[in-house]
């Protein structure tokens, strides 16, 4: 529903502005040529997407997944002092993590979910636990270790070395996660 | 740049494509049915990812053409530069948290526009890799649970995503500015 708000507003906007500025034939010229980018944009990350994927799948076969996922156990002991109680909830909260540092989307939500699942202890109406509402913040936070889809797009326009951008994506993903568990653990805190 | 670390970095994605490959076939894993049935999961990706781009580009080049979007960057560029983000990376900002596909048709015509190894280009890919889909990991986890009241999740999220903005503007500028 909010997509369809926003492409209404773009389309509208865009239609109004562009016939008051005196430029309606750009904007209708515009838009096919906005169909056709999509398709050539496409064209062009697919390759280099599908092949990372290939990767991605070979490291969850071999079992270096797992062996990332049991590393990962001790801080999420931390973040999450229930799974040290709960087996199931510590396996499945590492499976998630480590899914989504390696970028596979497909295994990291599933995980996640019965993470919720689990840490969601009432029922009914209930608000969210504090522990609950750290693991959806951490999720909406991309911690990805090798961001392929964007290696891609800039492998599609002539980067030298699509992958140089790595220790700044590290930093930023790094520091937006730090931010969002602190504002969760003082928001939490104060808002019960 | 050191010439051996420049050949280093540049042959990188071969060198974890070949380790991976080789740790792969010590613990007799399958490597190539693996690397295909992974790379058909890719293809569903993309194939998902298509519709939405074909169906979000047409607005997004028609308010490019009208010159709402230079309106809106030229709106923004005094709030944005007081705070170190380039101006022309406003619209990735606000579709970022809303749209996983609208986010990255934005973020690739930046980078055309402006070159991959531009400031905005770098900048525009460091956003895109270090943040997410907000709003749709939040609707997907708690539609899962069945949780109305989300409390601070969607605030302490929008403050995350803010975080990541900041710090990919001023980390791009730190390494190549």
């Amino acid at each position: 529903m909010a997509m369809t708000i926003v492409w209404v507003l773009m389309t509208g906007i865009s239609i109004l502005w562009g016939t008051a500025t005196g430029r309606a034939a750009a904007v209708s010229a515009s838009a096919m040529e906005g169909a056709q980018a999509a398709f050539s944009l496409v064209l062009a990350i697919g390759g280099p997407l599908c092949l990372w994927s290939g990767v991605m799948e070979v490291m969850r076969r071999s079992g270096l997944a797992g062996l990332l996922a049991d590393r990962l156990r001790p801080l999420l002991g931390k973040l999450f002092p229930s799974a040290r109680r709960d087996s199931a909830l510590m396996e499945a909260l590492s499976c998630n993590l480590s899914a989504n540092l390696l970028g596979l989307g497909n295994a990291a939500t599933p995980a996640g979910i019965r993470a919720a699942e689990r840490l969601h202890t009432h029922n009914g109406n209930a608000p969210a636990e504090n522990e609950l509402c750290r693991l959806v913040v951490m999720n909406t936070a991309s911690v990805q270790l090798l961001p392929t889809t964007v290696a891609a797009v800039r492998a599609a326009n002539g980067a030298v070395n699509s992958f140089d951008i790595l220790p700044a994506v590290w930093l930023s993903s790094l520091f937006s996660v730090a931010v969002g568990l602190c504002c969760a653990a003082v928001i939490g805190r104060s808002r019960p | 740049m050191n010439t051996w670390l420049g050949s280093l970095a540049a042959l990188c994605p071969c060198l974890l494509l070949a380790g991976v490959g080789l740790h792969a076939v010590f613990r007799d894993v399958d490597v190539f049915s693996a690397l295909t049935d992974g790379a058909a999961d890719g293809l569903r990706t993309v194939l998902r990812i298509l519709p939405a781009l074909v169906c979000l580009l047409p607005p997004l080049y028609m308010l490019r053409a009208s010159g709402a979007l230079d309106a809106l960057t030229v709106f923004l560029t005094p709030m944005l530069s007081a705070i170190g983000i380039p101006s022309d990376l406003a619209p990735l900002m606000l579709l970022r948290p809303f749209s996983g596909s609208g986010a990255l048709a934005v973020g690739s015509e930046l980078i055309a526009a402006a070159g991959a190894d531009s400031i905005v280009g770098r900048t525009a890919a460091v956003m895109l890799g270090s943040t997410e889909t907000t709003f749709y990991v939040i609707a997907v986890y708690f539609g899962a649970v069945g949780i109305k009241k989300t409390r601070h999740a969607i605030p302490a999220a929008l403050c995350a995503d803010l975080a990541g903005f900041l710090a990919a503007a001023w980390s791009v500028r730190l390494l190549w500015g």
